[in-house]
């Protein structure tokens, strides 16, 4: 008896927790769907009865809107594109091969992988600046993939790692050549880690802020999370239409939660691979 | 056979490498040699740089700005990892010891949170915080005898960090909640039952068998939020679009920030960013070689 209450109110813990936690987010597609006239009131409006999606249609109207999202597309799609390339290339070389410096280029994609924007923006900055490159796609998309490839080569390394060596050797008894073996018989069992790796890049290259800031100064040149930013920085200065500000907000978080959920799972496990022992 | 597989090997790997040299190397390294050079606004303008070998690093250490950024960045940094962990783990016991049902609800929310672009978050949380319209005043001025109608939470650095610790906590518990729920459901019921069975309380349980068996888990993760919050620089800097933007606003990113883009003062900047870069690869050095031990075994 006393035990089911306890786990009666457990539950009713957890609940509560869980709709704390997950009350900004909902209070962003609340607010988006409310009139000014409500959002102006000093007496909050918790559920948007009677609301519209005006405020979308509002900031899509916004000229900025889609030039950012040309911006974002553009970029993410080549930094996810050869970051998978290139950490593939890496990850089947440490998994594959065993060669002289295979453990200090280990050692040095997982120091890297920790290193800060912030350490390293200034220069960065001097850098892109000096080949002419402040906002364009290139010198970003480079900064970006740098960022990205070491954690998609240590995620990589797992997945190819996972698929045993035999199957590729037994298929070449059959004739098939090294090449062709890992075509064929590899590369569709790694699938899921693409994806898994991929989906990653996506969100580090679409979410990304730092870098952005520094290499895309002007304003034509601007990806989404600066786009949304523009709304902060206007907010300062006059009333801010908050109804728009958070449409805007849930068209820049919807994809990202959507592509998020797919992956999660690969999240966690990459970054603590194997520390619990069963 | 061998040579031509070490230069397979090589091959495979040359983009790679290519890439992070042209991204990470080379900037280190133009960051190492203008710490030690006097490259301002003059040097923008033509004039060669002067090396003054430690001369930056000399006149940051005698800086007491600088001090105040440093210390607040690690103080920041500390309780925002320690207050992540304490809610984390509470999280996730809370996970391991409710019903499949409430279970799912709370996993669902922190899903959410998770996934929540950070910028996007920022909007959300500036928005709660809203001095005049925000929920969190209208609430806490709910309750009786608690005056927070107008309250300006940006105005002052004491209110303005805790905003922003708030939001980090928010954003990086659910990551250390699973991973110790991950941890915790491989803690085996039998020797929990065992334990269960010889007497033990549930605190003793928890103190005596789960923790000590997570402690890897959550080693890992504690050091990955330390090493992720000494870097705090989008949070910071759109809390400072939203409100107030002096120096004692400032943790380590965005002082390298003013310092390189309003200062213009690249010597300094690229000395405080060696400094960063010197205590994250400190910090990261334990997270690799734990890594690097599982990888051999």
């Amino acid at each position: 008896m006393s035990a089911r209450v306890r786990q009666r109110l457990l539950g009713g813990l957890a609940i509560v927790v869980a709709l704390v936690w997950a009350f900004p987010v909902y209070w962003m597609v609340n607010s988006s769907m409310l009139p000014t006239a409500k959002l102006e009131s000093f007496t909050p409006t918790f559920v948007p009865f009677g609301g519209s999606f005006d405020n979308f249609a509002a900031a899509l109207a916004d000229g900025d809107f889609y030039s950012a999202l040309g911006m974002s597309v553009a970029i993410t799609a080549i930094a996810v594109f050869f970051c998978l390339l290139f950490a593939f290339l890496a990850a089947v070389a440490i998994s594959r091969f065993r060669f002289r410096g295979r453990k200090s280029f280990i050692v040095a994609v997982l120091l890297v992988q920790m290193l800060p924007a912030e350490g390293l923006f200034i220069a960065q900055y001097k850098m892109i600046a000096s080949v002419g490159l402040l906002n364009s796609i290139v010198g970003v998309s480079v900064i970006y993939i740098a960022a990205v490839v070491p954690f998609t080569i240590w995620m990589l390394r797992g997945f190819v790692a996972g698929i045993p060596a035999d199957l590729e050797e037994a298929a070449m008894v059959d004739g098939l050549s090294r090449a062709q073996a890992f075509m064929r018989i590899t590369f569709p069992l790694l699938a899921p880690g693409l994806v898994a790796s991929g989906v990653y890049a996506f969100l580090q290259a679409w979410n990304e802020f730092t870098v952005a800031l520094v290499l895309l100064p002007a304003e034509s040149a601007q990806t989404l999370p600066l786009w949304l930013r523009g709304f902060v920085q206007a907010s300062a200065t006059r009333a801010t239409d908050w109804g728009q500000v958070m449409a805007a907000s849930t068209l820049v978080a919807v994809p990202v939660i959507v592509f998020f959920l797919i992956v999660q799972g690969k999240l966690t496990s990459g970054l603590v691979s194997g520390a619990v022992k069963g | 056979m061998n040579r031509t597989r070490t230069r397979t090997a090589r091959w495979l790997l040359f983009p790679a490498v290519a890439v992070l040299i042209v991204g990470m190397g080379y900037p280190i390294l133009w960051q190492l040699v203008t710490s030690t050079q006097e490259f301002g606004l003059a040097q923008q303008f033509g004039q060669s740089a002067e090396f003054i070998g430690l001369g930056n690093y000399l006149q940051l250490a005698a800086d007491p700005g600088l001090w105040g950024v440093v210390i607040r960045s690690l103080v920041f940094c500390i309780v925002t990892a320690v207050v992540t962990l304490a809610i984390g783990m509470l999280i996730a016991l809370l996970m391991g010891a409710v019903s499949k049902g409430p279970r799912l609800v709370l996993q669902i929310a922190m899903l959410l949170t998770w996934a929540m672009p950070v910028v996007a978050a920022m909007t959300v949380w500036i928005w709660l915080f809203d001095r005049r319209r925000g929920v969190i005043n209208y609430l806490l001025d709910g309750i009786p005898g608690v005056e927070m109608n107008r309250f300006d939470w940006l105005e002052s650095p004491t209110t303005f960090f805790i905003v922003a610790s708030i939001i980090v906590v928010w954003m990086s518990v659910p990551f250390v909640a699973f991973s110790a729920y991950a941890g915790l459901t491989q803690v085996s019921d039998e020797i929990l039952e065992a334990a269960n069975l010889d007497g033990a309380s549930p605190t003793q349980r928890v103190r005596h068998i789960i923790l000590p068996m997570i402690k890897p888990v959550i080693l890992i993760v504690f050091l990955l939020q330390l090493i992720w919050d000494l870097r705090v620089f989008t949070q910071i800097k759109l809390l400072q679009d939203a409100g107030p933007k002096g120096g004692a606003f400032d943790l380590l990113g965005t002082y390298i920030y003013k310092q390189g883009t309003l200062a213009q003062d690249f010597g300094m900047a690229s000395a405080v960013s060696i400094l960063v870069l010197a205590i994250t690869i400190g910090m990261s050095w334990f997270y690799i070689r734990i890594l690097l031990k599982e990888e051999e075994s």
